[in-house]
């Protein structure tokens, strides 16, 4: 059966007709038109649709739409302010961190939510936590990078790089 | 038991192919507002190959980057190149877009002629300008010259393209002499050396530390040439270690379905340490010395890998990939034998 979704997306809230089966993924690219997320595998094994759902990161393929029903979600849409770039697209842009594309929107969130946690992550506590986003282009070494800059502190918003 | 190796591989990887021919096209318009778009049918998958073809239009034309647009979804409709595989595109066309921003600046040349009355031998191009040899008071700016064009000024209205093709030589008959066979284009030149840790209880390999060192020629863009290093080790390290479709290949019935059957290495499966190189040596047959590289990233670490195996263990893998399965069958044979 049919059901009203109501849900804060990217700062806003949203009211979606979604049916019980949907996963979170679907409701986003087919029906909100928001495709950052991408649909890899829609299997769990890639990362490439993971969101934040209350900071935390999840896969959208395997999220039910209906259990972030009154909760935040965050997509790669909703990085950039005003504009102006995210401290990590910025990282990730400026030292090569992708070639495709394809893997980038969930990389930037699984790394956001890894610094939101941990500021200053090891390169080992990076490489840990990062292991469930694929990268077929083989990024890893410029992502790691692109990390440790930002937790350096090199795109901060006041004095550094901008 | 963790035991740990060393092994290395060279690599060389030809480009441009001189048997089959192996051609590329270009054009490049004048835009009335002086801006110029780079047509090539090349397509960028995330390589960079629209980035260092609109570097070379930039530069031949002696223009800012800014001012060369060049568009990925081209290959509708933009001339043909044969495609952006085989590590070719660095090597071949370049050519084509050199050749290209040559015929447009002779068309500059010849429809400025009008313009400022004078002929076009005695014309000159550049820095985005063209102008009277020893009087470079009477010039046009590429602006002036795609405004006059397209709305006409003085002359008749003109489309100002330049057009260009290329493909390296073809390929003749070995010298009986010298045995002298130039197949190929150009040779790219490649090192690899790894460090592993294969633990005899569980067959896992670990790669350490993983360098890999390129002879490019010229690194056209350097962030690139990185990528195309660092990348080119993920199938690499997947060969040689997880990526499988045993037993079912070649059968596509029974085709891994998801990541879980087909491993990919992730962040953990790369080595702890990846150290990369560049050297260069300006190549004859590329524009600049450019020549490209990019596939023969992946073909270094396999050996070099299994070569570091072999240091570990004593015995040496001869099927990929070196999977957990593999390794241990290996040892038990070896043990076996005595
Ligand atoms: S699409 Fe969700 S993990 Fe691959
Ligand atoms: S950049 Fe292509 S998959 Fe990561």
């Amino acid at each position: 059966m049919k059901q009203i979704l109501s849900f804060i997306l990217n700062g806003s809230p949203v009211d979606v007709i979604v049916t019980p089966t949907e996963t979170l993924l679907d409701v986003l690219r087919e029906k909100l038109g928001v495709t950052g997320p991408k649909r890899g595998c829609d299997d769990g094994d890639c990362g490439t649709c993971t969101v934040l759902l209350d900071g935390e990161p999840v896969r959208s393929c395997l999220t039910i739409a209906l259990t972030v029903a009154g909760r935040e979600v965050l997509t790669v849409e909703g990085l950039s302010t005003d504009g102006d770039l995210h401290p990590l697209q910025k990282a990730f842009h400026e030292h090569g961190a992708f070639q495709c594309g394809f893997c980038t929107p969930g990389m930037l969130m699984s790394a956001k939510a890894l610094l939101d946690h941990n500021p200053t992550p090891s390169r080992t506590e990076i490489r840990e936590y990062m292991s469930g986003n694929l990268c077929r282009c083989g990024s890893y070494e410029e992502i790691i990078e692109a990390i440790q800059v930002v937790a350096a502190g090199e795109y901060a918003p006041s004095g550094g790089k901008e | 038991m963790k035991k740990k190796g060393v092994g290395m591989a060279c690599v060389l990887h030809p480009t441009g192919n001189k048997g089959a021919g192996d051609p590329s096209n270009a054009a490049i318009q004048l835009k009335p507002d002086g801006t110029l778009v780079l047509l090539v049918g090349a397509v960028d998958l995330g390589q960079g190959s629209t980035t260092i073809l609109r570097q070379f239009a930039a530069d031949l034309m002696e223009v800012p980057i800014e001012h060369v647009f060049a568009s990925n979804f081209a290959d509708d409709f933009a001339p043909l190149s044969l495609g952006s595989f085989a590590s070719r595109v660095t090597l071949i066309d370049p050519h084509a877009v050199e050749n290209a921003a040559e015929d447009l600046k002779k068309k500059i040349r010849e429809y400025a002629s009008d313009l400022l009355e004078a002929h076009p031998d005695d014309l000159e191009y550049k820095e985005g300008k063209v102008f009277v040899k020893g009087a470079p008071d009477r010039s046009m700016t590429l602006a002036e010259v795609g405004g006059a064009s397209m709305f006409g000024g003085g002359a008749d209205p003109a489309l100002l393209v330049g057009t260009g093709a290329w493909q390296p030589a073809r390929f003749h008959p070995h010298d009986p002499e010298t045995g002298a066979m130039p197949a190929v284009g150009a040779i790219s030149f490649g090192a690899c050396v790894a460090e592993v840790e294969v633990d005899t209880e569980t067959g896992m390999v670990d790669v350490t530390k993983l360098t890999q060192v390129w002879e490019v020629g010229k690194a056209v863009n350097p962030l690139l040439v990185r990528q195309q290093i660092n990348g080119g080790l993920h199938p690499g390290l997947g060969t040689t270690l997880t990526e499988n479709s045993y037993p079912y290949y070649p059968n596509p019935d029974w085709a891994p379905e998801n990541f879980s059957d087909y491993a990919l290495p992730t962040f953990l499966d790369y080595p702890e340490e990846t150290l990369w190189g560049i050297e260069e040596v300006p190549h004859p047959a590329g524009v600049k010395g450019a020549k490209g590289f990019s596939e023969g990233s992946t073909n270094g670490p396999p050996p070099a890998i299994m070569a570091a195996i072999h240091d570990a263990i004593g015995i040496w893998i001869d099927e990929y990939p070196a999977t957990p399965e593999v390794i241990l069958r290996a040892l038990e044979a070896k043990e076996a034998s005595g």
